[in-house]
C-alpha cells in the first residue's frame, strides 16, 4: 500500500517537470527532465524502491502467557525512516530486538530485501542497532568502541582507522578518540553509539528510544540532526519511540502500536493529518473526539450538526479534530460554526490553549489576542479540517 | 527438537545452552556437593550416632546425644550443656549489642572527616578487620598482664589477686570479642552512614523533634541496611566463636564453639560434637530467621 | 550540637584506642630485651632474629602461604565458572534459589560447624584413602569449600551488575562468541575475579578454625602455631611473629587501597543479599 503511494507521488512530481520523457516501471509511468540531468536521479529513486528495504510478515511473538505481539506486518522502505511509535510495554522494542536478531519471532518472517533473515544469527546481519542506554563498551576507548565491529570483521587496520576517523568527523567526535565512555556526556555517548553503529555501513540501522536519556533542549536538537543524517547517509532508520513529537520531526513514515499491535502506518504527516483511531488521534498530538450520527452531508452532534468533507462508511461513529486546526471568527461562520464559553485558559508563550463550555473543545491559538474567562467566542470547524475515524 | 531462542544474541537450542551451563557450574557444584551439603546431611545424621572406643564413629543411631546435649545423664539431670549454648546466645547477643552501640559514634565520626581524612580513617579501621584473629586475641595476653596497669589496678581495687593477669574469665573475653568483631558492625554502617540523607536530619530538626527523636526516625531507619550487615556479619561468627573464649576465657568461660572444638579434639567424642554442632546451627539460623522477619515487618 | 559531636570524637577516639592498645602492646614488648614479664629492660631485635632460626616458624610461615595460594587459585576459578555459570544461564527460578540457598550456606552458619562437618567427612573418606588424613591436603579443601561461595558471590555481584546488552551490543556488532568472550566478558569481569581472589586469599590467611580442625602434625599454619604457643606461655618471640603478620596486615592493607574499601564493601553487599533472600 504504502509502497504504491509513494511511487504515485513520486511520478506527479516528475510528470511537473517535464511531460515528454517517461519511463514505465512495474506498471507505472515515471516522467522525468533528460535535460536538467534528473535522469540519474530518477534512477536512484527506482534503485532505492527495487531494493526491498525490510519486510516483517505475520511477526507473533509470546512471552510466556503474554502475547507481546500480534500479527505484524510491515515494510520499511529502504533509504527511508520509519518511527515504531506507541506507548511503553506496545512491544515495540521487541520488534526491533526481532529485527536486529536479538530475538526470534514465535510465527513471521523477517525479510531484508529478497532474503528470509528471521533465523540468522544477530553477528550475520548488515543491520545495526542503536541501544537506549547506548551499551557502549566501558573498558574499550572510544576509538576502540567505534571499531569494534570492523575489527570483529577483521577489516584491515588502515581501513578500519579510516572509516572510524570519518565516522568521528560525521558526528563531531574529534578528539574523544582516547576517552572512556563514562568520560562523555549524554548527548556524546549518544553519537559514539550512533557512529559504533553506523561505521559497519549496515543497510538498516536500528534506533531504540535512543534519546530517552538526554534532557528535552538537547533532545530537540539531536532530532533535527538525526535526521539530517538519515537524509544524507540515506540509509534505512528505524527508531523506537513513544515520543510523538520525535516521531513526527525525524520520520519519512510511521507506525503507530498498541497492544502487541500496528494500528496504523503511513507518512507522518499522512498519520497525522489522518488518524484512523481515537487512539491514534489522541496519542499522535492532541485532538478533540466528537461523536455523532451520519445524517445528511454530515453529521449530528450534542454540540450541532457538523458538515463533513465525504461521507463516512459508519452510522454512529467518531470525528477527531486537532486543537490547532479549530479557527476562531468574530461572527458566527455558516458552516460549522460554534458558540462557546472560554472556561479555562492557558497561556504557552506564542500560543493560547483554551477549553470552550459547553462544547468541551480545546483551541489552540497563537497569542494576538487576549481571551479571558468568560469571554464568548465563535468557532468554525471547517469540514476539510475534521479526520473521520474509522468507528 | 528442543525450543530455539536467543540468549545474549545468540540463537541456540534450549538444550545446547543447558549443556554448557552445566559445564560451567558442574566442578562448583560438585565441589559444594562434596564438601559442603553432603557433609552437612552427614553431620546431621552423625549427631544421631554413637561413639566408638576411639571416639570415631559408630553407625547406631539414637537420640543419645541429644539427650546428653538437654542434660539427661546416668547420674542425672544437670544443665552444663544447655547453659552454655545458652550463655553462647547471650554473649553474641551482647558482642552485636556493645559493638553497635560504639559503632555508630565511630561510623558518624569517620562520615564528618573530610574525604580524605575519612579514607585513611577507614584505613585505621580496616587493618584491626583484617588481622588474623588468634593475632588480635593474643594482643590481649600483654595488656591485661599482671605487671601492666591495668591489672594493677584490678588488683588495688580489690577484684583480682595481687600479681595475677585479668585473664581468664568473662571480662577478657567480652574485651578480646568486642575488639574483634567492632569493625564487622562499623564498616557496614559507615557505608550506610556516608550516604545518609541529612535534609531528612534537617527537617526533623526543623520541626523541633528531641534528640533522641531525630536519632530514632530520621537517622536510624536510614541506616538500617547497614546495620542489618553488621549485625548479621557479627552475631555469626560471634555465637560459634571458639578462638577468644578458648585464649581469654579458658575454662572458667567456655561457649559453645569451644564444647565443639573439644570433642574433635581432646574429649574425642564425633557423635556428641555433631549433635552439639546441630544445636548451634538450629540456635543460629534460628536467630536469624527471628531477625530477618522482625527485620522484614519494620 | 557541639556538644554532641565532641562526645562523639571522645567515643570514637577512644574506641580506636581499644582496637590499637593491645596490638601497639604487643608490638611494644617484642623489643622487650626482658624474656619474662612486662618490665622494659632495653631495647632489641634479637627476637626477630631468632625467629629465623626457629625452623617450626619458617615451616608455619610456608604452610600459611601454600594453603592461601593453592587455595585461592583453585577457588578463584572454580567459584568464578561457577559464577558465570548462575549469571549467564536462564535456570529456572528453583535451580537458581537453591543454588543460592548453596553459596549463602558459609555466611550463614558459624565456620565451626562447617569445620565440623568436613572433619566428619573426611573421617569417612580416611577408609578409603589415607591422603584424607589430617594434614595441608585436607585444608586447602576445606579453605576452598567456603573461599567458592565468596569468589562466586563477588564475581555473581560484578557480573549482576554489568549491562548484559552489552554483550547483545557486541553480537550485534558481528562478534562470535569466543570474540566477546575474549574481549568483552573477561576484561570486563576480571576486576570482579580480582576482588574475589584477594577476598579468598585474606579469607584464607584469617581463617584458624577451619586449619585448626583440618591440621595434622605437620601441616601448622602461623595461627596455629601462635594459638598453641600462647597456651604454653607467651614470649617475646610469639611478640614478634604477631607483629610481623601483624605488620604485613598493615602495608597490605595500604598497598590494596582503595581496592580494600571496595572488597569490604562486596562483603557486606553478599551478606545485604543474603538478607533479602
Amino acid at each position: 500500500m504504502l509502497y504504491n503511494k509513494e511511487i504515485y507521488s513520486f511520478a506527479r512530481q516528475c510528470e511537473n517537470f517535464n511531460r515528454r520523457n517517461t519511463v514505465v516501471f512495474r506498471g507505472l509511468k515515471f516522467s522525468y527532465n533528460a535535460a536538467n540531468g534528473q535522469i540519474k536521479k530518477l534512477y536512484n529513486k527506482i534503485g532505492n524502491i527495487l531494493k526491498n528495504g525490510l519486510t516483517l510478515e505475520g511477526i507473533n511473538k509470546k512471552f510466556g502467557e503474554t502475547e507481546t505481539l500480534k500479527h505484524i506486518w510491515l515494510k520499511a522502505k529502504a533509504g527511508k525512516f520509519l518511527t515504531l511509535l506507541g506507548p511503553s510495554g506496545c512491544g515495540k522494542t521487541t520488534l526491533l530486538r526481532i529485527i536486529a536478531g536479538l530475538e526470534i519471532p514465535d510465527i513471521g518472517k523477517v525479510i531484508l530485501g529478497n532474503q528470509d533473515i528471521t533465523m540468522m544469527p544477530a553477528e550475520k546481519r548488515e543491520i545495526n542497532i542503536v541501544f537506549q542506554n547506548y551499551a557502549l563498551f566501558p573498558h574499550l576507548n572510544i576509538f576502540e568502541n567505534i571499531a569494534f565491529g570492523l575489527k570483529a570483521r577483521k577489516f584491515p587496520k588502515a581501513i578500519i582507522k579510516k572509516r572510524v576517523e570519518k565516522k568521528l568527523e560525521v558526528l563531531a567526535l574529534q578528539g574523544f578518540e582516547n576517552r572512556r565512555p563514562h568520560q562523555l556526556s549524554g548527548g556524546q555517548k549518544q553519537r559514539v553509539a550512533l557512529a559504533r553503529a553506523l561505521v559497519n555501513e549496515p543497510e538498516v540501522l536500528l534506533l531504540d528510544e535512543p534519546m530517552s536519556a538526554l534532557d528535552a533542549r538537547l533532545r530537540a536538537k539531536v532530532q533535527v540532526e538525526l535526521r539530517r543524517l538519515q537524509q544524507k547517509l540515506q540509509k534505512t532508520f528505524i527508531l523506537v519511540t513513544h515520543d510523538q513529537d520525535e516521531a513526527l520531526v525525524v520520520s519519512d513514515h510511521i507506525a503507530v502500536m498498541k497492544e502487541g499491535r500496528i494500528i496504523q502506518t503511513g507518512a507522518a504527516s499522512e498519520v497525522y493529518d489522518n488518524p484512523k483511531t481515537e487512539f491514534v488521534a489522541e496519542f499522535l498530538g492532541a485532538a478533540n473526539l466528537i461523536k455523532g450520527e451520519a445524517s445528511g452531508e454530515g453529521i449530528k452532534t450534542e454540540i450541532g450538526f457538523l458538515k463533513l468533507k465525504k461521507m463516512p462508511a459508519w452510522i454512529n461513529g467518531t470525528v477527531a479534530i486537532r486543537p490547532e486546526w479549530i479557527k476562531i471568527r468574530e461572527t458566527m461562520p455558516s458552516i460549522n460554526g460554534i458558540k462557546g464559553k472560554v472556561a479555562e485558559i492557558i497561556y504557552r508563550g506564542s500560543e493560547f490553549d483554551i477549553r470552550l463550555q459547553p462544547c468541551n473543545l480545546r483551541v489552540k491559538t497563537s497569542a494576538y489576542r487576549n481571551f479571558k474567562q468568560g469571554d464568548e467566542i465563535f468557532i468554525e470547524l471547517a469540514p476539510e479540517e475534521l479526520a473521520i475515524l474509522d468507528e | 527438537m528442543s525450543k530455539i531462542i536467543v540468549w545474549y544474541g545468540e540463537i541456540i537450542s534450549e538444550k545446547s545452552l543447558l549443556k554448557r551451563g552445566v559445564a560451567f557450574i558442574a566442578p562448583g557444584i560438585l565441589w559444594l556437593m562434596l564438601f559442603l551439603i553432603i557433609p552437612s546431611v552427614l553431620l546431621a545424621i552423625a549427631s544421631f550416632a554413637g561413639r566408638g572406643e576411639y571416639g570415631e564413629l559408630v553407625w547406631e543411631f539414637g537420640f543419645e546425644n541429644y539427650k546428653r546435649l538437654a542434660g539427661f545423664s546416668l547420674f542425672g539431670w544437670t544443665g552444663d550443656y544447655l547453659i552454655i549454648l545458652w550463655r553462647s546466645l547471650i554473649t553474641a547477643f551482647f558482642i552485636t549489642l556493645l559493638s553497635v552501640i560504639l559503632s555508630y559514634p565511630l561510623a558518624f565520626f569517620i562520615a564528618s572527616r573530610s574525604p580524605k581524612k575519612r579514607y585513611i580513617w577507614l584505613t585505621i579501621l580496616i587493618i584491626p578487620f583484617w588481622t588474623n584473629m588468634v593475632i588480635r586475641t593474643y594482643a590481649w595476653f600483654i595488656i591485661l598482664a599482671p605487671d601492666l596497669p591495668f591489672a594493677k589496678l584490678a588488683a588495688f581495687l580489690k577484684l583480682i589477686p595481687n600479681g595475677s593477669p585479668l585473664y581468664p574469665g568473662a571480662f577478657a573475653v567480652y574485651l578480646g570479642m568486642i575488639s574483634i568483631f567492632l569493625p564487622f558492625v562499623a564498616l557496614p554502617l559507615y557505608s550506610s552512614v556516608e550516604k545518609l540523607n541529612w535534609e531528612l536530619v534537617e527537617a526533623a530538626r526543623d520541626l523541633y523533634a528531641s534528640k533522641t527523636r531525630i536519632f530514632m526516625q530520621a537517622i536510624l531507619p536510614q541506616t538500617l541496611p547497614g546495620l542489618s550487615i553488621g549485625i548479621i556479619l557479627t552475631f555469626v561468627p560471634a555465637i560459634g566463636t571458639f578462638v577468644t573464649p578458648d585464649m581469654l576465657g579458658g575454662a572458667k568461660y567456655m561457649l559453645v564453639g569451644n564444647l565443639i572444638a573439644n570433642q574433635f579434639g581432646a574429649s574425642r567424642d564425633w557423635a556428641f560434637g555433631a549433635a552439639i554442632s546441630m544445636g548451634l546451627s538450629l540456635l543460629t539460623l534460628g536467630s536469624l530467621y527471628f531477625y530477618t522477619v522482625k527485620a522484614k515487618k519494620k | 550540637m557541639r556538644k554532641i559531636r565532641s562526645i562523639i570524637t571522645f567515643i570514637s577516639i577512644s574506641t580506636i584506642g581499644f582496637l590499637y592498645l593491645p596490638l601497639a602492646a604487643m608490638a611494644f614488648f617484642s623489643f622487650n630485651r626482658s624474656k619474662y614479664g612486662f618490665t622494659w629492660e632495653g631495647f632489641t631485635l634479637n627476637w626477630y632474629i631468632k625467629l629465623f632460626e626457629n625452623q617450626a616458624i619458617i615451616e608455619a610461615a610456608l604452610n600459611t602461604i601454600v594453603l592461601a595460594v593453592v587455595s585461592t587459585i583453585i577457588s578463584t576459578i572454580i567459584g568464578s565458572a561457577l559464577a558465570i555459570g548462575m549469571q549467564k544461564f536462564p535456570w529456572s527460578f528453583k535451580t537458581e534459589k537453591s543454588l543460592n540457598m548453596m553459596l549463602y550456606l558459609p555466611v550463614a552458619i558459624p565456620d565451626i560447624i562447617l569445620a565440623a562437618a568436613i572433619v566428619i567427612i573426611f573421617g569417612i573418606l580416611r577408609g578409603v584413602s589415607s591422603i584424607f588424613d589430617p594434614g595441608l591436603l585436607n585444608m586447602i579443601i576445606g579453605h576452598i569449600t567456603f573461599q567458592i561461595a565468596f569468589v562466586a558471590l563477588v564475581v555473581k555481584s560484578r557480573l549482576a551488575s554489568l549491562n548484559s546488552e552489552i554483550e547483545e551490543a557486541a553480537r550485534d556488532l558481528f562478534a562470535s562468541r569466543f570474540y566477546i568472550l575474549r574481549r568483552i566478558t573477561l576484561p570486563l569481569l576480571t576486576p570482579g575475579i580480582a576482588a574475589g581472589a584477594m577476598l579468598a586469599f585474606t579469607l584464607s590467611l584469617d581463617d584458624f578454625v577451619i586449619s585448626f580442625f583440618m591440621a595434622g602434625p605437620k601441616s601448622t599454619t602461623l595461627p596455629i602455631y601462635i594459638f598453641g604457643a600462647a597456651r604454653r606461655g607467651i614470649t617475646p618471640q610469639i611478640h614478634a611473629i604477631s607483629t610481623i603478620i601483624l605488620l604485613i596486615t598493615v602495608v597490605s592493607v595500604i598497598a590494596a587501597g582503595r581496592l580494600t574499601v571496595k572488597k569490604n564493601r562486596k562483603r557486606w553487599r553478599i551478606t545485604k543479599n543474603f538478607v533479602h533472600l
